[in-house]
């Protein structure tokens, strides 16, 4: 942790106006999740502009919005391995994967709509949080296998192909849907934003929204 | 500096819950995969049983949305440029020229004048999506050619469009095959300007990237030059199913 960035965090020589802001994602993490979403923000765009008749017909240029598609889905994955070499991503990659009893408490209340704050106790990541991320990586992985036996159309036989393109559409129109969920969310949320933003919270949202979070 | 080392002004921190607990994130993530996996496997069956079902629905749909979802039956407008000119029976012309005695310039209703063949077939994407049973309707190539009168050192003919950059070529014995069309009608409607209208080529038997749209040029050359998207890789003799990489049952 570099010096400047330790700010919002109690100084060691004692409380400041800062204490009320907490740690939420070190600079490489929300490097990780810039890059990330840009990415997929790429990828969706174009695929809308190859896949809607509408959008296709305005935008024309295959060869050049494929070629975009192509590698902005192939350089995803890239940021999460990159983010692999910093320790505090490690840590939140294991905090997402570990599910507690907690969290079927919470899932239980979200399918019960049951929004009171006692009913949905959550560690730095809510049991929410920790289904998208797994299931968003999983999707990802899916379509860029999909999307590579597309690609290269020497590698597989035709009837790959074609399964290969029914699988990738279909799950692009269930990530689509997800993924304006979590774009949703994160836009009624304005601090969990500023968390990803500057990489601090104040204490206050972080009791309400993670009161098992020990930062 | 480490915020994990405690301070003595601070009291003992909790044991965080999440330190333990079952990995169902991992789970979760390689479940997608078998999931994925499952649909590649399974996507034959499901595909015939939803493009049925969405073929039904969008007769009974007024919005046109089932279009949008995949296997809605609906194509997918692919053009090469930023904007494609609209031709219409007034200024649409064909000509045929390179090595040919005649050289022809056609116009929509000359082509329309002559007799007319209908084909069905399942329209074939390389990249995999296809339009099951698809009447296309023109004229033979073979006929045009014919009336040109195409020299004993002709090999191949090149096809161009009026979008300026897309192009095409066969060899001289498949353009004569009776199961390619300069079409006219698509689905048994004249042919919009989104699916190559007025006129496009129809190449029954191959990958429908060589049925080139807004064909404006046929010209007669000795030796096939490969097309737009064959100089980006793909397959000259582009027969469904025998090429772009393997030898499965054509359709």
């Amino acid at each position: 942790m570099r010096p400047h960035e330790t700010t919002a965090e109690p100084s060691k020589t004692g409380e400041r106006v800062s204490s009320s802001r907490v740690r939420r994602f070190t600079r490489a993490e929300r490097w990780v999740h810039r890059v990330t979403a840009l990415l997929m923000g790429l990828c969706v765009l174009t695929a809308a502009c190859l896949y809607v008749p509408q959008l296709a017909e305005l935008v024309g240029r295959r060869a050049l919005v494929v070629t975009l598609h192509e590698w902005s889905g192939l350089l995803l994955p890239l940021p999460v391995l990159l983010g692999l070499g910093s320790r505090a991503f490690r840590a939140d990659l294991g905090r997402l994967n570990r599910f507690g009893p907690h969290d079927r408490v919470w899932l239980r209340s979200a399918l019960r709509r049951d929004a009171r704050p006692a009913s949905r106790p959550a560690g730095k990541f809510n049991a929410g949080q920790k289904t998208y991320a797994a299931w968003i990586a999983g999707a990802t992985l899916v379509m860029l296998g999909t999307g590579l036996v597309m690609w290269f159309t020497h590698l597989t036989p035709l009837v790959w192909r074609t399964s290969a393109t029914f699988v990738h559409d279909w799950l692009a129109l269930t990530i689509g849907i997800v993924l304006a969920g979590h774009i949703g969310m994160a836009l009624s949320d304005p601090e969990s934003r500023r968390g990803l933003r500057t990489g601090a919270v104040s204490r206050e949202w972080a009791e309400r929204e993670h009161p098992l979070w020990r930062p | 500096m480490n915020s994990q080392q405690p301070t003595p002004s601070e009291p003992e921190r909790e044991r965080e819950p999440e330190e333990g607990g079952s990995p169902v994130g991992r789970r979760l993530l390689l479940g997608m995969l078998g999931l994925g996996a499952l649909g590649v496997a399974a996507a034959p069956t499901l595909q015939r049983g939803l493009e049925s079902f969405l073929g039904g629905a969008a007769d009974k749909d007024p919005t046109g949305l089932t279009g949008l979802l995949p296997n809605g039956g609906g194509f997918r407008y692919y053009s090469v440029t930023s904007s494609v000119p609209h031709k219409n029976a007034d200024d649409y012309r064909l000509t045929i020229d390179g090595l040919v005695d005649h050289p022809t310039t056609y116009t929509l209703s000359d082509l329309r004048a002559l007799p007319q063949t209908r084909l069905v077939r399942d329209v074939q994407c390389v990249t995999g999506w296809r339009v099951p049973h698809t009447p296309f309707e023109g004229v033979r190539l073979s006929r045009l050619l014919d009336a040109a009168g195409v020299r004993s050192s002709a090999g191949a003919v090149r096809f161009k469009c009026f979008d300026g950059t897309y192009t095409e070529s066969l060899t001289l014995s498949q353009a004569r095959r009776a199961d390619v069309l300069v079409a006219l009608r698509m689905q048994d409607k004249d042919l919009s300007h989104s699916h190559g209208g007025p006129v496009r080529l129809y190449v029954a038997p191959m990958y429908f990237y060589k049925s080139a749209k807004w064909l404006s040029g046929i010209t007669v050359t000795s030796d096939v030059r490969p097309g737009y998207w064959e100089d980006r890789g793909y397959d000259v003799d582009a027969w469904v199913g025998r090429s772009n990489g393997r030898d499965d049952e054509a359709t």
